[in-house]
């Protein structure tokens, strides 16, 4: 079987919905940022995907927008570990059911 | 057009496995150190995928970037929170979690499958060269603001794990 648009598509919703559970379900906050890597990785490979099997006007477009989605995942994962360990610094904990400093 | 031949199609089921078993070890593992290796098989094999459609320089890409900063730095993330719980254990919306990502997920294939996609037959891997020359040209700003943004988000990681005794001494000074 040659893998074609719709089996890459298909790998990429299955690593989506991996890392949505991850992100919805752990108790731990790096473990929540991990499933949010994932999702991101995810939606990557759906880019490349479209990029490689269907026609564009702009033929780098796709390899661009990875390039960007890349960039801010890497910023995104270095303000979200700074968070906490800053706040384990402070509550000595990075339980998210523990984070409730705003719950009245 | 599909990938042709033999080869192409053993990678691609090769790395499904791979990745999709990893990703699913980040979720099952017990302990958060064992989840970050299981990360690293996953951005390893998401980098293959990338190889496999013809963005060499993506891929390259996601090694460096993926596993060799934010893998690392999740590491680090980690060992410098030691006091806190090491087990990636789930909280009460683990179940409810699960049973929206399933429904999404066939929400996702029935949509993919069901979908006729207009597949090109004349595929030309644009080269490294052609996007350099995009970003620093068609897409000259959304770089820059790219450049500006990773200068705020290092500025901003270093402000906020400073500890008191540094935060003092910079008053005095």
């Amino acid at each position: 079987m040659t893998p074609g648009l719709d089996h890459f598509l298909t790998v990429g919703a299955l690593l989506f919905c991996l890392g949505l559970i991850v992100a919805l379900s752990k108790r731990n906050a790096i473990g929540v940022l991990m499933g949010i890597e994932l999702m991101l990785n995810a939606v990557n490979v759906t880019l490349l995907a479209f990029h490689r099997f269907t026609e564009s006007a702009n033929p780098v477009a796709g390899q661009t927008f990875v390039v960007f989605v890349i960039t801010v995942a890497a910023a995104e994962a270095a303000v979200a570990l700074a968070l906490a360990v800053s706040f384990y610094r402070n509550r000595e904990t990075v339980d998210v059911d523990r984070i409730n400093l705003l719950r009245s | 057009m599909a990938l042709e031949g033999f080869g192409p199609a053993f990678a691609f089921w090769l790395l499904s496995a791979i990745t999709l078993i990893s990703a699913g070890g980040v979720m099952m593992a017990r302990n958060l150190l064992h989840a970050v290796l299981f990360l690293i098989v996953t951005f390893i094999g998401v980098a293959g995928f990338f190889i496999l459609l013809s963005a060499e320089f993506i891929a390259m890409a996601q090694v460096v970037i993926y596993v060799g900063a934010v893998a690392v730095l999740i590491l680090f993330a980690i060992l410098l929170t030691p006091r806190s719980a090491r087990d990636n254990s789930e909280t009460v919306w683990g179940a409810p979690a699960a049973l929206l990502s399933i429904a999404l997920a066939a929400v996702l294939i029935f949509v993919i499958h069901d979908t006729a996609w207009s597949e090109t037959n004349s595929f030309q891997a644009p080269s490294v060269e052609d996007l350099g020359r995009a970003l620093l040209s068609t897409w000259v700003l959304p770089f820059q603001l790219a450049s500006v943004l990773l200068t705020a988000a290092l500025i901003g990681a270093i402000m906020l794990v400073r500890s008191p005794e540094e935060e003092a001494e910079d008053a005095l000074s």
